[in-house]
Protein backbone atom coordinates (compact mmCIF):
# COMPACT_ATOMS: atom_id res chain seq x y z
CA UNK A 1 0.00 0.00 0.00
CA UNK A 2 1.24 3.45 -0.87
CA UNK A 3 -0.48 6.76 -0.40
CA UNK A 4 0.30 9.13 -3.26
CA UNK A 5 -0.47 12.82 -3.56
CA UNK A 6 0.07 14.03 -7.10
CA UNK A 7 0.21 17.71 -7.98
CA UNK A 8 -2.26 18.74 -5.33
CA UNK A 9 -3.38 22.36 -5.24
CA UNK A 10 -6.00 23.77 -2.97
CA UNK A 11 -7.28 27.24 -2.24
CA UNK A 12 -9.86 28.58 0.14
CA UNK A 13 -12.19 31.25 -1.09
CA UNK A 14 -12.80 33.98 1.46
CA UNK A 15 -15.82 36.23 1.89
CA UNK A 16 -15.00 38.43 -1.09
CA UNK A 17 -14.71 35.32 -3.28
CA UNK A 18 -10.99 35.86 -3.51
CA UNK A 19 -9.05 32.65 -3.77
CA UNK A 20 -6.41 32.14 -1.20
CA UNK A 21 -4.07 29.38 -2.17
CA UNK A 22 -2.72 27.31 0.69
CA UNK A 23 -1.28 24.34 -1.15
CA UNK A 24 0.23 24.36 -4.58
CA UNK A 25 1.54 21.46 -6.62
CA UNK A 26 2.16 19.20 -3.67
CA UNK A 27 3.70 15.84 -4.41
CA UNK A 28 4.19 13.25 -1.75
CA UNK A 29 4.50 9.53 -1.42
CA UNK A 30 3.98 7.69 1.81
CA UNK A 31 4.84 4.03 2.11
CA UNK A 32 3.07 1.42 4.15
CA UNK A 33 4.04 1.46 7.79
CA UNK A 34 5.67 4.88 7.64
CA UNK A 35 5.26 7.45 10.37
CA UNK A 36 5.23 10.95 8.92
CA UNK A 37 4.91 14.24 10.74
CA UNK A 38 3.79 17.48 9.20
CA UNK A 39 5.09 20.61 10.90
CA UNK A 40 4.95 24.27 9.99
CA UNK A 41 3.65 27.60 11.14
CA UNK A 42 -0.07 28.25 11.48
CA UNK A 43 -1.73 28.84 8.16
CA UNK A 44 0.67 26.77 6.10
CA UNK A 45 -2.04 24.22 5.37
CA UNK A 46 -1.23 21.33 7.69
CA UNK A 47 -4.81 20.51 8.57
CA UNK A 48 -5.86 21.16 4.98
CA UNK A 49 -3.54 18.42 3.73
CA UNK A 50 -5.06 15.99 6.21
CA UNK A 51 -8.61 16.95 5.30
CA UNK A 52 -7.77 16.50 1.63
CA UNK A 53 -6.49 13.00 2.43
CA UNK A 54 -9.76 12.11 4.18
CA UNK A 55 -11.82 13.25 1.21
CA UNK A 56 -13.58 15.93 3.27
CA UNK A 57 -12.05 18.50 0.92
CA UNK A 58 -11.65 18.13 -2.82
CA UNK A 59 -8.37 19.40 -4.34
CA UNK A 60 -8.62 22.07 -7.05
CA UNK A 61 -6.25 19.99 -9.12
CA UNK A 62 -4.27 16.81 -8.73
CA UNK A 63 -5.30 13.55 -7.14
CA UNK A 64 -4.79 11.49 -4.04
CA UNK A 65 -4.61 7.74 -4.43
CA UNK A 66 -4.13 4.72 -2.24
CA UNK A 67 -2.71 1.94 -4.40
CA UNK A 68 -3.99 3.56 -7.59
CA UNK A 69 -7.52 3.96 -6.25
CA UNK A 70 -8.66 7.53 -5.87
CA UNK A 71 -9.43 8.33 -2.27
CA UNK A 72 -12.99 8.85 -1.05
CA UNK A 73 -14.71 9.39 2.28
CA UNK A 74 -14.33 6.43 4.60
CA UNK A 75 -10.99 5.23 3.19
CA UNK A 76 -8.80 6.37 6.06
CA UNK A 77 -9.00 6.63 9.82
CA UNK A 78 -9.13 10.27 10.88
CA UNK A 79 -8.59 11.69 14.33
CA UNK A 80 -9.40 15.41 14.51
CA UNK A 81 -7.83 17.91 16.92
CA UNK A 82 -10.65 17.71 19.42
CA UNK A 83 -11.59 14.27 20.64
CA UNK A 84 -15.23 14.77 19.48
CA UNK A 85 -16.50 11.80 21.46
CA UNK A 86 -20.29 11.67 21.39
CA UNK A 87 -21.22 12.67 24.95
CA UNK A 88 -24.30 10.43 25.17
CA UNK A 89 -22.50 7.26 24.10
CA UNK A 90 -20.48 5.06 26.39
CA UNK A 91 -16.79 4.62 25.65
CA UNK A 92 -17.43 1.21 24.10
CA UNK A 93 -20.18 2.57 21.85
CA UNK A 94 -18.03 5.52 20.86
CA UNK A 95 -15.23 3.35 19.53
CA UNK A 96 -17.70 1.09 17.72
CA UNK A 97 -19.35 3.88 15.77
CA UNK A 98 -17.40 3.30 12.57
CA UNK A 99 -18.58 -0.30 12.41
CA UNK A 100 -22.18 0.92 12.75
CA UNK A 101 -21.69 3.25 9.83
CA UNK A 102 -19.73 1.03 7.46
CA UNK A 103 -21.64 -2.08 6.52
CA UNK A 104 -18.60 -4.07 5.42
CA UNK A 105 -16.76 -3.40 8.65
CA UNK A 106 -17.42 -5.96 11.36
CA UNK A 107 -15.91 -5.38 14.74
CA UNK A 108 -17.45 -7.27 17.60
CA UNK A 109 -17.90 -5.85 21.07
CA UNK A 110 -15.38 -8.39 22.32
CA UNK A 111 -12.72 -7.18 19.93
CA UNK A 112 -13.42 -3.63 21.00
CA UNK A 113 -13.12 -4.67 24.65
CA UNK A 114 -9.73 -6.22 23.97
CA UNK A 115 -8.60 -2.90 22.55
CA UNK A 116 -9.89 -0.99 25.54
CA UNK A 117 -7.89 -3.33 27.71
CA UNK A 118 -4.76 -2.74 25.64
CA UNK A 119 -4.97 0.99 26.14
CA UNK A 120 -5.70 0.55 29.84
CA UNK A 121 -9.32 1.64 29.77
CA UNK A 122 -11.15 -1.64 30.26
CA UNK A 123 -12.89 -0.49 33.43
CA UNK A 124 -14.27 2.54 31.58
CA UNK A 125 -16.17 0.52 29.01
CA UNK A 126 -19.57 1.75 30.26
CA UNK A 127 -18.41 5.21 31.33
CA UNK A 128 -19.43 8.35 29.50
CA UNK A 129 -16.74 10.57 27.93
CA UNK A 130 -17.18 13.32 30.52
CA UNK A 131 -16.00 10.93 33.22
CA UNK A 132 -12.59 10.56 31.55
CA UNK A 133 -9.49 12.74 31.73
CA UNK A 134 -8.06 14.49 28.67
CA UNK A 135 -5.41 11.85 28.02
CA UNK A 136 -7.94 9.02 28.33
CA UNK A 137 -10.30 10.73 25.92
CA UNK A 138 -7.52 11.07 23.37
CA UNK A 139 -6.83 7.36 23.65
CA UNK A 140 -10.50 6.65 23.06
CA UNK A 141 -10.54 8.98 20.06
CA UNK A 142 -7.46 7.21 18.72
CA UNK A 143 -9.12 3.80 19.14
CA UNK A 144 -12.16 5.08 17.30
CA UNK A 145 -9.93 6.04 14.36
CA UNK A 146 -8.03 2.77 14.62
CA UNK A 147 -11.18 0.65 14.65
CA UNK A 148 -12.18 2.02 11.28
CA UNK A 149 -9.82 -0.78 10.26
CA UNK A 150 -8.04 1.36 7.66
CA UNK A 151 -4.34 1.13 6.86
CA UNK A 152 -3.82 4.87 6.96
CA UNK A 153 -4.39 6.88 10.13
CA UNK A 154 -4.42 10.65 10.01
CA UNK A 155 -3.88 12.34 13.36
CA UNK A 156 -4.39 16.09 13.61
CA UNK A 157 -2.46 17.39 16.63
CA UNK A 158 -3.78 14.64 18.82
CA UNK A 159 -1.79 15.60 21.90
CA UNK A 160 -1.84 19.37 21.46
CA UNK A 161 -4.10 20.04 24.42
CA UNK A 162 -2.37 17.69 26.89
CA UNK A 163 0.08 18.62 29.62
CA UNK A 164 3.76 17.87 29.04
CA UNK A 165 3.92 14.70 31.14
CA UNK A 166 0.78 13.12 29.72
CA UNK A 167 1.98 14.05 26.26
CA UNK A 168 5.23 12.12 26.74
CA UNK A 169 3.32 9.06 27.92
CA UNK A 170 0.96 9.27 25.00
CA UNK A 171 3.81 9.50 22.50
CA UNK A 172 5.44 6.31 23.76
CA UNK A 173 2.04 4.67 23.90
CA UNK A 174 1.26 5.64 20.30
CA UNK A 175 4.64 4.38 19.08
CA UNK A 176 4.19 1.01 20.80
CA UNK A 177 0.82 0.49 19.17
CA UNK A 178 2.04 1.65 15.77
CA UNK A 179 4.99 -0.76 15.87
CA UNK A 180 2.70 -3.72 16.47
CA UNK A 181 0.19 -2.83 13.79
CA UNK A 182 2.13 -1.83 10.71
CA UNK A 183 -0.21 1.11 10.07
CA UNK A 184 0.73 4.20 8.15
CA UNK A 185 0.46 7.31 10.28
CA UNK A 186 0.39 10.93 9.18
CA UNK A 187 0.70 13.16 12.19
CA UNK A 188 0.36 16.92 12.57
CA UNK A 189 2.11 18.66 15.41
CA UNK A 190 3.37 22.05 16.54
CA UNK A 191 5.93 20.45 18.76
CA UNK A 192 9.28 19.82 17.05
CA UNK A 193 10.54 17.56 19.81
CA UNK A 194 7.45 15.44 19.44
CA UNK A 195 7.85 15.35 15.65
CA UNK A 196 11.46 14.20 15.91
CA UNK A 197 10.67 11.61 18.55
CA UNK A 198 7.87 9.84 16.73
CA UNK A 199 8.53 10.16 12.98
CA UNK A 200 10.54 8.55 10.21
CA UNK A 201 10.24 11.68 8.13
CA UNK A 202 9.19 15.25 8.85
CA UNK A 203 7.55 17.41 6.24
CA UNK A 204 8.17 21.06 6.96
CA UNK A 205 5.61 23.34 5.30
CA UNK A 206 6.81 26.84 4.43
CA UNK A 207 4.50 29.84 4.10
CA UNK A 208 5.59 30.19 0.46
CA UNK A 209 4.16 26.70 -0.13
CA UNK A 210 7.55 25.02 -0.42
CA UNK A 211 7.85 21.70 1.34
CA UNK A 212 11.01 20.46 2.88
CA UNK A 213 11.58 16.87 3.86
CA UNK A 214 13.76 15.92 6.80
CA UNK A 215 14.73 12.34 7.57
CA UNK A 216 15.09 11.42 11.20
CA UNK A 217 18.16 9.24 11.66
CA UNK A 218 17.04 7.51 14.84
CA UNK A 219 16.69 3.75 15.26
CA UNK A 220 13.49 2.08 16.44
CA UNK A 221 12.29 1.50 19.09
CA UNK A 222 12.78 5.06 20.21
CA UNK A 223 13.73 6.11 23.69
CA UNK A 224 13.44 9.59 25.08
CA UNK A 225 17.20 9.72 25.84
CA UNK A 226 17.84 9.66 22.11
CA UNK A 227 16.52 13.18 21.87
CA UNK A 228 19.57 14.47 23.72
CA UNK A 229 22.24 13.07 21.39
CA UNK A 230 24.35 15.75 19.73
CA UNK A 231 23.11 14.94 16.26
CA UNK A 232 19.46 15.30 17.23
CA UNK A 233 19.97 18.45 19.25
CA UNK A 234 21.65 20.07 16.21
CA UNK A 235 18.86 18.86 13.94
CA UNK A 236 16.27 20.33 16.23
CA UNK A 237 18.08 23.65 16.42
CA UNK A 238 18.29 23.81 12.65
CA UNK A 239 14.60 23.10 12.33
CA UNK A 240 13.74 25.69 14.91
CA UNK A 241 15.88 28.27 13.12
CA UNK A 242 14.19 27.51 9.82
CA UNK A 243 10.74 28.08 11.25
CA UNK A 244 11.78 31.13 13.28
CA UNK A 245 13.51 32.81 10.31
CA UNK A 246 10.38 32.54 8.30
CA UNK A 247 8.49 34.60 10.78
CA UNK A 248 11.02 37.44 10.72
CA UNK A 249 11.12 37.41 6.94
CA UNK A 250 7.39 37.44 6.77
CA UNK A 251 7.04 40.30 9.21
CA UNK A 252 9.74 42.38 7.56
CA UNK A 253 8.07 42.09 4.17
CA UNK A 254 4.77 43.03 5.75
CA UNK A 255 6.35 46.17 7.21
CA UNK B 1 -35.70 4.49 46.92
CA UNK B 2 -39.06 6.18 47.44
CA UNK B 3 -37.88 7.68 50.71
CA UNK B 4 -34.92 9.13 48.88
CA UNK B 5 -37.13 10.60 46.17
CA UNK B 6 -39.34 12.18 48.83
CA UNK B 7 -36.33 13.61 50.59
CA UNK B 8 -35.03 15.06 47.33
CA UNK B 9 -38.41 16.55 46.61
CA UNK B 10 -38.62 18.20 50.01
CA UNK B 11 -35.08 19.52 49.73
CA UNK B 12 -35.86 21.16 46.40
CA UNK B 13 -39.30 22.53 47.11
CA UNK B 14 -39.55 23.00 50.89
CA UNK B 15 -38.80 26.74 50.66
CA UNK B 16 -41.40 27.23 47.97
CA UNK B 17 -44.00 25.21 49.85
CA UNK B 18 -43.31 27.11 53.05
CA UNK B 19 -43.63 30.43 51.23
CA UNK B 20 -46.92 29.38 49.63
CA UNK B 21 -48.37 28.31 52.97
CA UNK B 22 -47.49 31.68 54.49
CA UNK B 23 -49.07 33.60 51.58
CA UNK B 24 -52.23 31.46 51.73
CA UNK B 25 -52.45 31.93 55.50
CA UNK B 26 -52.18 35.71 55.11
CA UNK B 27 -54.90 35.73 52.44
CA UNK B 28 -57.11 33.55 54.62
CA UNK B 29 -56.65 35.93 57.54
CA UNK B 30 -57.31 39.03 55.37
CA UNK B 31 -60.58 37.57 54.13
CA UNK B 32 -61.77 36.23 57.49
CA UNK B 33 -61.13 39.50 59.26
CA UNK B 34 -63.09 41.22 56.45
CA UNK B 35 -60.20 43.44 55.39
CA UNK B 36 -60.62 42.16 51.83
CA UNK B 37 -64.10 41.21 50.61
CA UNK B 38 -64.38 37.60 49.46
CA UNK B 39 -65.59 38.50 45.95
CA UNK B 40 -62.22 40.21 45.33
CA UNK B 41 -60.02 37.43 46.68
CA UNK B 42 -61.67 34.30 48.02
CA UNK B 43 -60.40 32.57 51.13
CA UNK B 44 -58.22 29.56 50.22
CA UNK B 45 -60.37 27.32 52.41
CA UNK B 46 -63.41 28.56 50.53
CA UNK B 47 -61.79 27.60 47.21
CA UNK B 48 -60.93 24.15 48.51
CA UNK B 49 -64.42 23.55 49.82
CA UNK B 50 -65.78 24.81 46.46
CA UNK B 51 -63.67 22.18 44.67
CA UNK B 52 -64.87 19.45 47.03
CA UNK B 53 -68.49 20.48 46.76
CA UNK B 54 -68.43 20.68 42.97
CA UNK B 55 -65.91 17.99 42.17
CA UNK B 56 -68.26 16.17 39.86
CA UNK B 57 -68.97 18.96 37.32
CA UNK B 58 -65.49 20.43 37.79
CA UNK B 59 -63.38 17.33 37.38
CA UNK B 60 -65.58 15.06 35.31
CA UNK B 61 -67.50 17.33 32.99
CA UNK B 62 -65.32 20.41 32.57
CA UNK B 63 -61.82 19.09 33.16
CA UNK B 64 -62.30 16.19 30.79
CA UNK B 65 -63.60 18.55 28.08
CA UNK B 66 -60.54 20.79 28.51
CA UNK B 67 -58.20 17.81 28.56
CA UNK B 68 -59.63 16.46 25.31
CA UNK B 69 -59.05 19.79 23.55
CA UNK B 70 -55.61 19.97 25.10
CA UNK B 71 -54.72 16.46 24.03
CA UNK B 72 -55.80 16.85 20.40
CA UNK B 73 -54.29 20.32 20.00
CA UNK B 74 -51.01 19.40 21.68
CA UNK B 75 -50.64 16.14 19.72
CA UNK B 76 -51.15 17.92 16.41
CA UNK B 77 -48.68 20.61 17.51
CA UNK B 78 -46.01 18.05 18.46
CA UNK B 79 -46.35 15.97 15.30
CA UNK B 80 -46.80 18.97 13.02
CA UNK B 81 -44.10 20.99 14.76
CA UNK B 82 -41.50 18.24 14.47
CA UNK B 83 -42.46 17.67 10.84
CA UNK B 84 -42.16 21.36 9.94
CA UNK B 85 -38.83 21.62 11.77
CA UNK B 86 -37.35 18.55 10.06
CA UNK B 87 -38.49 19.67 6.62
CA UNK B 88 -37.06 23.15 7.20
CA UNK B 89 -33.85 21.55 8.38
CA UNK B 90 -33.44 19.51 5.20
CA UNK B 91 -34.56 22.16 2.72
CA UNK B 92 -33.10 25.64 2.79
CA UNK B 93 -35.77 26.85 0.35
CA UNK B 94 -38.64 25.63 2.49
CA UNK B 95 -36.96 27.11 5.54
CA UNK B 96 -36.84 30.49 3.85
CA UNK B 97 -40.55 30.26 3.02
CA UNK B 98 -41.86 28.72 6.23
CA UNK B 99 -39.74 30.15 9.04
CA UNK B 100 -40.95 33.77 8.66
CA UNK B 101 -44.52 32.49 8.45
CA UNK B 102 -44.05 30.52 11.66
CA UNK B 103 -42.73 33.61 13.43
CA UNK B 104 -45.47 35.85 12.06
CA UNK B 105 -48.11 33.38 13.22
CA UNK B 106 -47.02 34.21 16.76
CA UNK B 107 -47.60 37.94 16.25
CA UNK B 108 -51.31 37.41 15.70
CA UNK B 109 -53.26 38.25 18.83
CA UNK B 110 -55.17 35.03 19.40
CA UNK B 111 -58.10 36.85 20.93
CA UNK B 112 -58.51 38.85 17.73
CA UNK B 113 -58.37 35.75 15.62
CA UNK B 114 -60.82 33.74 17.68
CA UNK B 115 -64.04 35.05 16.12
CA UNK B 116 -62.66 33.82 12.81
CA UNK B 117 -61.93 30.41 14.31
CA UNK B 118 -65.50 30.30 15.55
CA UNK B 119 -66.61 31.28 12.06
CA UNK B 120 -64.56 28.46 10.55
CA UNK B 121 -65.15 25.73 13.06
CA UNK B 122 -68.33 26.86 14.82
CA UNK B 123 -68.66 26.17 18.55
CA UNK B 124 -67.26 22.67 18.07
CA UNK B 125 -64.20 21.33 19.80
CA UNK B 126 -62.10 22.29 16.74
CA UNK B 127 -62.17 26.02 17.41
CA UNK B 128 -60.57 25.30 20.79
CA UNK B 129 -58.12 22.83 19.27
CA UNK B 130 -57.10 25.51 16.75
CA UNK B 131 -56.30 28.01 19.52
CA UNK B 132 -54.40 25.35 21.46
CA UNK B 133 -52.37 24.42 18.40
CA UNK B 134 -51.57 28.00 17.47
CA UNK B 135 -50.39 28.79 20.98
CA UNK B 136 -48.16 25.78 21.53
CA UNK B 137 -46.67 24.71 18.21
CA UNK B 138 -44.15 27.56 18.09
CA UNK B 139 -41.83 26.37 20.88
CA UNK B 140 -41.87 22.88 19.37
CA UNK B 141 -40.87 24.08 15.90
CA UNK B 142 -38.19 26.44 17.16
CA UNK B 143 -36.86 23.97 19.75
CA UNK B 144 -36.60 21.13 17.25
CA UNK B 145 -35.19 23.25 14.45
CA UNK B 146 -32.60 25.03 16.57
CA UNK B 147 -31.64 21.72 18.17
CA UNK B 148 -31.07 20.07 14.81
CA UNK B 149 -29.03 23.05 13.64
CA UNK B 150 -27.00 23.22 16.83
CA UNK B 151 -24.89 20.24 15.82
CA UNK B 152 -21.22 21.16 15.56
CA UNK B 153 -19.76 20.99 12.07
CA UNK B 154 -16.74 19.18 13.44
CA UNK B 155 -18.86 16.27 14.64
CA UNK B 156 -20.50 16.02 11.22
CA UNK B 157 -17.11 15.99 9.51
CA UNK B 158 -15.88 13.31 11.87
CA UNK B 159 -18.76 11.03 10.86
CA UNK B 160 -18.44 11.98 7.20
CA UNK B 161 -14.76 11.03 7.27
CA UNK B 162 -15.96 7.54 8.21
CA UNK B 163 -18.18 7.51 5.17
CA UNK B 164 -21.50 8.23 6.90
CA UNK B 165 -24.39 9.24 4.67
CA UNK B 166 -26.86 12.02 5.38
CA UNK B 167 -29.39 9.74 7.05
CA UNK B 168 -26.78 8.20 9.35
CA UNK B 169 -25.57 11.64 10.38
CA UNK B 170 -29.16 12.65 11.06
CA UNK B 171 -29.94 9.55 13.08
CA UNK B 172 -26.72 9.07 15.02
CA UNK B 173 -25.73 12.68 15.54
CA UNK B 174 -28.28 15.35 14.82
CA UNK B 175 -31.30 13.78 16.51
CA UNK B 176 -29.55 13.07 19.83
CA UNK B 177 -27.95 16.52 19.70
CA UNK B 178 -31.40 18.08 19.15
CA UNK B 179 -33.11 16.31 22.05
CA UNK B 180 -32.30 18.80 24.85
CA UNK B 181 -33.48 21.77 22.80
CA UNK B 182 -36.54 19.88 21.54
CA UNK B 183 -37.54 19.02 25.09
CA UNK B 184 -37.16 22.61 26.27
CA UNK B 185 -39.73 23.50 23.62
CA UNK B 186 -41.83 20.46 24.46
CA UNK B 187 -42.05 21.35 28.15
CA UNK B 188 -42.97 24.94 27.36
CA UNK B 189 -45.55 23.79 24.82
CA UNK B 190 -47.26 21.34 27.16
CA UNK B 191 -47.98 24.15 29.63
CA UNK B 192 -48.95 26.65 26.91
CA UNK B 193 -51.29 24.08 25.39
CA UNK B 194 -53.35 23.85 28.57
CA UNK B 195 -53.58 27.65 28.71
CA UNK B 196 -54.51 27.61 25.02
CA UNK B 197 -57.36 25.19 25.55
CA UNK B 198 -58.67 27.36 28.40
CA UNK B 199 -58.46 30.55 26.36
CA UNK B 200 -60.24 28.79 23.52
CA UNK B 201 -63.09 28.01 25.91
CA UNK B 202 -63.26 31.58 27.14
CA UNK B 203 -63.87 32.68 23.60
CA UNK B 204 -66.85 30.45 23.08
CA UNK B 205 -67.73 27.07 24.51
CA UNK B 206 -70.39 25.18 26.39
CA UNK B 207 -68.10 23.16 28.61
CA UNK B 208 -64.54 23.09 29.92
CA UNK B 209 -62.73 24.81 32.77
CA UNK B 210 -62.32 28.02 30.77
CA UNK B 211 -66.03 28.17 30.16
CA UNK B 212 -66.71 27.32 33.83
CA UNK B 213 -64.45 30.06 35.16
CA UNK B 214 -65.99 32.59 32.77
CA UNK B 215 -69.47 31.68 33.92
CA UNK B 216 -68.43 31.94 37.58
CA UNK B 217 -66.77 35.28 36.94
CA UNK B 218 -70.01 36.50 35.37
CA UNK B 219 -71.77 35.54 38.60
CA UNK B 220 -69.10 37.35 40.64
CA UNK B 221 -68.30 33.97 42.17
CA UNK B 222 -64.59 34.43 42.85
CA UNK B 223 -64.40 31.09 44.65
CA UNK B 224 -65.61 29.33 41.51
CA UNK B 225 -63.08 31.14 39.32
CA UNK B 226 -60.26 30.29 41.67
CA UNK B 227 -61.45 26.69 41.98
CA UNK B 228 -61.09 26.30 38.22
CA UNK B 229 -57.70 28.04 38.27
CA UNK B 230 -56.52 25.77 41.08
CA UNK B 231 -57.54 22.64 39.18
CA UNK B 232 -55.82 23.96 36.04
CA UNK B 233 -52.66 24.75 37.99
CA UNK B 234 -52.48 21.28 39.48
CA UNK B 235 -53.05 19.68 36.07
CA UNK B 236 -50.40 21.98 34.57
CA UNK B 237 -47.84 20.94 37.17
CA UNK B 238 -48.65 17.27 36.59
CA UNK B 239 -48.32 17.71 32.82
CA UNK B 240 -44.97 19.42 33.24
CA UNK B 241 -43.79 16.57 35.45
CA UNK B 242 -45.01 14.09 32.85
CA UNK B 243 -43.07 15.96 30.14
CA UNK B 244 -39.91 15.87 32.25
CA UNK B 245 -40.38 12.17 32.80
CA UNK B 246 -40.83 11.57 29.05
CA UNK B 247 -37.70 13.62 28.42
CA UNK B 248 -35.67 11.38 30.71
CA UNK B 249 -37.06 8.21 29.17
CA UNK B 250 -36.52 9.26 25.58
CA UNK B 251 -33.05 10.70 26.18
CA UNK B 252 -31.95 7.50 27.91
CA UNK B 253 -33.49 5.23 25.36
CA UNK B 254 -32.11 7.10 22.38
CA UNK B 255 -28.61 7.18 23.78
CA UNK B 256 -28.75 3.43 24.33
CA UNK B 257 -30.24 2.56 20.94
CA UNK B 258 -28.04 4.87 18.92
Amino acid sequence: MTLKLKNISYSYSNKDKQKNQVISKLNMEIKKGEFISIVGRSGTGKSTILRLMTGLLQPDEGEIRIDDLEISLGDVGYMPQKDLLLPWRTILDNILIASEIQKDLHISKDEARIWLQRVGLSEYEHALPKQLSGGMRQRVAFLRALLTGKDVLLLDEPFGALDALTKKEMQSWLLSIWQDLNKTIVFITHDLEEAIFVSDRILLLHPDQRIEEILIPLPRPRKSEMLFSEEIVTLRQELEKKIANESTQKFSTNL
Amino acid sequence: MQMKALKNFLQTYSLFIGFSIIVLAIVEWLVRSKIVPSFIIPAPTGVVSMIFANWQPLLIEHLSATMLEFFIGFSIAVIGGILIAVIMFFSKTIEKIVYPAVVISQMIPIIALSPIFVLWFGYTIWSKVAVTFLICFFPIVVGTYDGLKSCDKEYIEMLRSMGANRFQIFQKLQIPMALPSFFSGFKMAIVFALVGATIGEWLGASEGLGYYSRRMSGNLNAEGVFAAITVLTIVGILLFALASWIEKRVTNKWSKAN
